[in-house]
């Protein structure tokens, strides 16, 4: 027997039919396929939340190199960052710099030379326009839309570097080798990483999600690291902003950093 | 019909299906024998015995515990939730393999390994997330 076109067209028709009824039967059940999504999953009752999540770094308050080291040990320790003793394959999330790297475009030959050398802590600024989430091919960093945190995601990265090419402030390092061996003293509670993926500091979203504020505010000394929701006008870091004269490295790239620096500190304000 | 040098070409064969065939009979028994995965931590020894469930029901975590810990990971990195309500019970649970999944199954070895190995699958998890030290008596 043969089938005229007629025929064929109401197979055809009605079997399509069938087609779309089973997809879309199907796509109830595979609910795990498509990801989860509240009611099912929930932020934490004591999470920290902001809608703009930024820093102030009080140089007034960091007298001495100890004062920064103690920030930054309280972070590595924290992130299982290992330290290989070399500065090629240096992994750094919170770092001491010069004034003349951290701030290239605030040049000045007649400087006081206090400022010139005191030791500065920087990290990642949390861009509001971050150019590393632009370049990524994977999207394995990107921008949290409800915090503006700029977020690894480090089952995505596939180490590229472009974000470390793109980066104005070296916020990022690369694993070139497996940074297991490397940890003196691993935090059973956090992840290492593995070797070939890039990491940079998370304004500790680990800690924030439990209602802790990031471990080196923590561990700075008192008032020299303020962290806070520069969104809310009565937060104290907005109001420090609005009130006194801060700087942000390389704003003129327009990246719009989120981390202020307090240069005159006490005496000067 | 006959067969030139059939001696040597039958020993020939001999030892050559003896060659093939030795990956079968080196494994007779071996092989066949099914993971099982233990669940006898003492976190889990521990709890009263209505209590000792997992997150979802075990049928369906031992099929979907891999989508399940891809959206886990999904929900607490990209979107910032951290607590999963379980379907089954109900109750809140902390989305961290490293945390919550081992903090029952302690034993990542006679637990994770068991099956994962005679799957011959070798998911990376544990290149970074640190898995709970075990004593070697098992």
């Amino acid at each position: 027997m043969s089938i005229d076109r007629r025929q064929f067209l109401k197979i055809a028709g009605i079997s399509s039919l069938l087609g779309i009824g089973a997809t879309a039967a199907s796509a109830t059940h595979n609910v795990w396929i498509k990801g989860i999504e509240p009611p099912q999953v929930e932020p934490g009752k004591e999470a920290l939340t902001a809608e703009h999540w930024a820093m102030v770094v009080d140089m007034s308050k960091f007298k001495t190199e100890e004062d920064i080291k103690k920030a930054v040990s309280a972070c590595h320790t924290t992130h299982n960052v290992p330290d290989f003793g070399n500065i090629k394959d240096e992994i750094k999330w919170i770092w001491k710099e010069k004034y003349e790297s951290a701030f290239p475009d605030q040049e000045n030959p007649y400087m006081e030379e206090k400022i010139k050398e005191m030791p500065f802590i920087v990290l990642c600024n949390h861009c509001e326009n971050p150019a590393c989430v632009r370049v990524c091919p994977t999207q394995a960093t990107f921008k949290r839309k409800q915090d503006g945190i700029v977020m690894m995601d480090m089952h995505r990265c596939i180490g590229c570097r472009f974000c470390m090419a793109a980066c104005p402030y070296g916020a990022r390092s690369f694993n070139y080798r497996d940074p297991r061996p490397f940890i003196k003293n691993e935090n059973k509670e956090y992840p290492t990483r593995t070797k070939g993926v890039v990491e940079k500091c998370t304004f500790c979203t680990e800690r924030l999600a439990v209602g802790k504020i990031p471990a080196c505010v923590e561990a700075a000394p008192k008032g020299g690291l303020i962290f806070g929701d520069l969104a809310d006008r009565n937060s104290e870091i907005r109001k420090i902003v609005e009130t006194r004269y801060t700087i942000r490295r390389k704003a003129e790239l327009g990246t719009g950093p989120s981390v202020y620096y307090l240069i005159g500190g006490n005496e000067h304000a | 019909m006959k067969l030139y040098d059939g001696g040597k070409i039958l020993i020939g064969l001999v030892i050559f299906i003896a060659f093939a065939a030795f990956p079968f009979y080196f494994n007779i028994g071996k092989v066949n024998a099914k993971p099982e995965p233990k669940l006898d931590t003492p976190v889990i020894l521990q709890m009263p015995e209505q209590e000792r469930k997992c997150v979802e029901p075990k049928a369906f975590m031992r099929t979907e515990h891999m989508q399940l810990l891809n959206n886990w990971r999904d929900s607490v990195v990209r979107d910032g939730y951290r607590q999963y309500v379980s379907e089954a019970s109900g109750k809140h649970f902390n989305m961290s393999l490293q945390n919550e999944c081992m903090r029952c199954h302690a034993n990542k070895k006679k637990f994770c390994d068991e099956c994962h190995n005679y799957m011959a699958v070798k998911p990376y998890c544990w290149d970074c997330h640190i898995a709970p030290k075990e004593d070697d008596r098992s």
